[in-house]
């Protein structure tokens, strides 16, 4: 580990306060990761000084706004190596990424019988969307199966695959499993059958180096709070000849050419996609973001997240009773369990009580949680300021748990 | 008893004790000494939906007092069920409908009430003066 665990830690003022008497310890990263002094001072910076719609005014503070905006997202686009800035749609989150492909998608390519797969790990994010352009368009959902230690059957989703298949919408990491998908080479396999494929990155980028270009995803999607950024800001990454004929998804400001009583054109990317005045204070809380990122290295934090987690599960499953929810091989620094047959929400609640945050229930992946016919599971998910005294703390409320429910 | 008077027994027995989790041990032995509901009404049809533990819950009306019998999945809510039920079970319609339950939040468990803690308590709590309205309407 190259960087300094006690100097990260100053860096996130929320983490050093006491909740219910004790230290807090913030396990539910996976919900949202705290911000860095650098993305809560960019922010402040931004209305203390720089405050001005973009990409209208032509004086002083209009262009200086407008600037730093579009020097964010040629950062962005460095950050995932996309190959062009105009490649990088800024939203208010993954869900409105993906909301945007599947609709946009949808109306263009989508007709009565024609098929979409996706799988049984998704986010609700990357589910509902297409249940519903489906439904509308009258085209098929197929489901991917997941194998048992929680990790896709890739078999089961490449059978899937008909001549009616139009596009495969995947995560890249399970928010509830921690499974990280091959999806380079469900990329590829797609690719040779000529299928498009949508990324839901939201648990990716955080954890792992994502380079877009060398996954060669037609579409990758992601949120800024979920990577020590603000809320209310994400990307949607799509390949320039997706998003030049997929159709604007919401119209209004910015995204207009021209527009006559009679007829209207549209801007060309990236604006076609960006309508209204956009989020500018969570564009400069993500470039601040993804400046730390950077400065503290995806593969350094990687590794350290990496060691967290097999800190974790050892510690975990010398508890007796422990029944884990994605073992995969392949895993970002997430555990999903529950103690025996104590409910989820009884483990939270007591857990909570000493000074731990997990999340309990189903993560907004119903379909995944009821494959397993549980009411939820207790989920601990770790950032690179978590330490390993911390895990040592959840895994004594852990046992703590089992001694009062049983 | 009086739901005031209930009421207060069950604050004493909880200030009594300083530690969190002591309080949360009382808890589970309430839930413990909730009168188990008719397993044909642990249904759908009587359940209360939380977002993540469920509670089921059945009225029914004698000599102008309403009985409540309810189960849940989760212990902690169970327990804090079973107090609602010892509270108001056998209660008039005008007493439950009035009743403000400000234990709860004597006791600091109020956040279990909250209708942000998506565990179906504050769903029950409707639920059981609506039943109450229900009674008094027919009656």
């Amino acid at each position: 580990m190259s960087f300094d665990i006690q100097q990260v830690r100053a860096d996130f003022p929320i983490l050093s306060q006491a909740i219910y008497k004790r230290p807090l310890i913030y396990f539910d990263n996976a919900a949202t990761t705290q911000k860095p002094l650098q993305v809560i001072n960019a922010i402040s910076d931004y209305y203390l000084h720089d405050n001005c719609n973009i990409h209208r005014g032509v004086h002083y503070l209009s262009v200086k706004a407008t600037e730093a905006f579009e020097e964010a997202r040629k950062e962005v686009r460095e950050f995932i190596n996309a190959p062009s800035t105009h490649e990088v749609i800024f939203t208010k989150g993954a869900s409105e990424s993906l909301n945007l492909v599947a609709a946009s998608f949808g109306k263009k390519f989508l007709k009565e019988g024609d098929e979409v797969i996706t799988t049984i790990m998704e986010h609700h994010s990357n589910f509902v969307p297409w249940q519903i352009i489906c439904g509308e368009k009258g085209a098929v959902l197929r489901v991917a199966n997941i194998l048992p230690n929680g990790e896709l059957d890739q078999e089961h989703l490449y059978s899937l695959i008909t001549d009616r298949t139009k596009i495969i919408a995947l995560t890249h990491v399970s928010n509830v499993l921690g499974t990280i998908n091959p999806i380079k080479d469900i990329i590829a396999f797609a690719h040779g059958k000529g299928i498009p494929v949508v990324v839901d990155g939201a648990q990716g980028v955080s954890h792992i180096k994502v380079d877009v270009t060398d996954l060669d995803c037609d579409f990758y999607c992601f949120s800024g709070h979920k990577m020590y950024g603000p809320m209310g800001i994400g990307v949607l990454y799509g390949k320039e000849k997706w998003l030049e004929e997929l159709p604007p998804y919401q119209s209004g400001g910015e995204m207009v050419k021209d527009v006559t009583i009679e007829k209207t054109t549209y801007n060309e990317l990236p604006f076609k996609f960006e309508a209204g005045t956009p989020n500018v204070e969570g564009v400069m809380g993500l470039r601040a973001a993804v400046q730390y990122l950077k400065n503290l290295g995806m593969e350094e934090i990687h590794a350290y997240e990496d060691k967290l987690l097999k800190h974790a599960v050892e510690r975990l499953s010398a508890i007796r009773d422990m029944r884990f929810f994605g073992t995969a091989l392949l895993k970002a620094s997430l555990v999903s369990f529950l103690i025996g047959d104590i409910h989820p929400f009884d483990a939270g609640t007591i857990i909570d009580k000493m000074g731990i945050a997990v999340r309990t229930g189903h993560h907004c992946a119903q379909p995944l949680i009821d494959h397993f016919g549980i009411p939820g599971t207790v989920r601990a998910s770790f950032a690179f300021y978590n330490t390993i005294e911390e895990i040592d703390k959840l895994t004594d409320a852990v046992s703590r748990v089992k001694t009062m429910f049983s | 008893m009086t739901i005031q008077e209930i009421e207060s027994q069950i604050v004493d027995e909880f200030t009594a004790l300083d530690d969190w989790l002591d309080k949360y041990d009382l808890i589970l032995d309430m839930g413990k000494s909730l009168p188990p509901i008719d397993p044909k009404y642990k249904t759908d049809q009587f359940i209360i939906s939380g977002c993540q533990s469920k509670v089921w819950l059945h009225a029914e009306y004698r000599d102008g007092k309403v009985y409540f019998t309810a189960d849940s999945d989760a212990i902690i809510t169970k327990g804090i069920v079973s107090m609602l039920v010892s509270v108001l079970s056998g209660q008039t319609p005008d007493a439950i409908q009035s009743a403000d339950l400000n234990f709860i939040n004597r006791i600091g468990l109020n956040e279990h009430l909250s209708p942000t803690r998506s565990n179906g308590l504050a769903s029950m709590v409707k639920q059981m003066k609506l039943y109450a309205m229900v009674f008094k309407m027919k009656s």
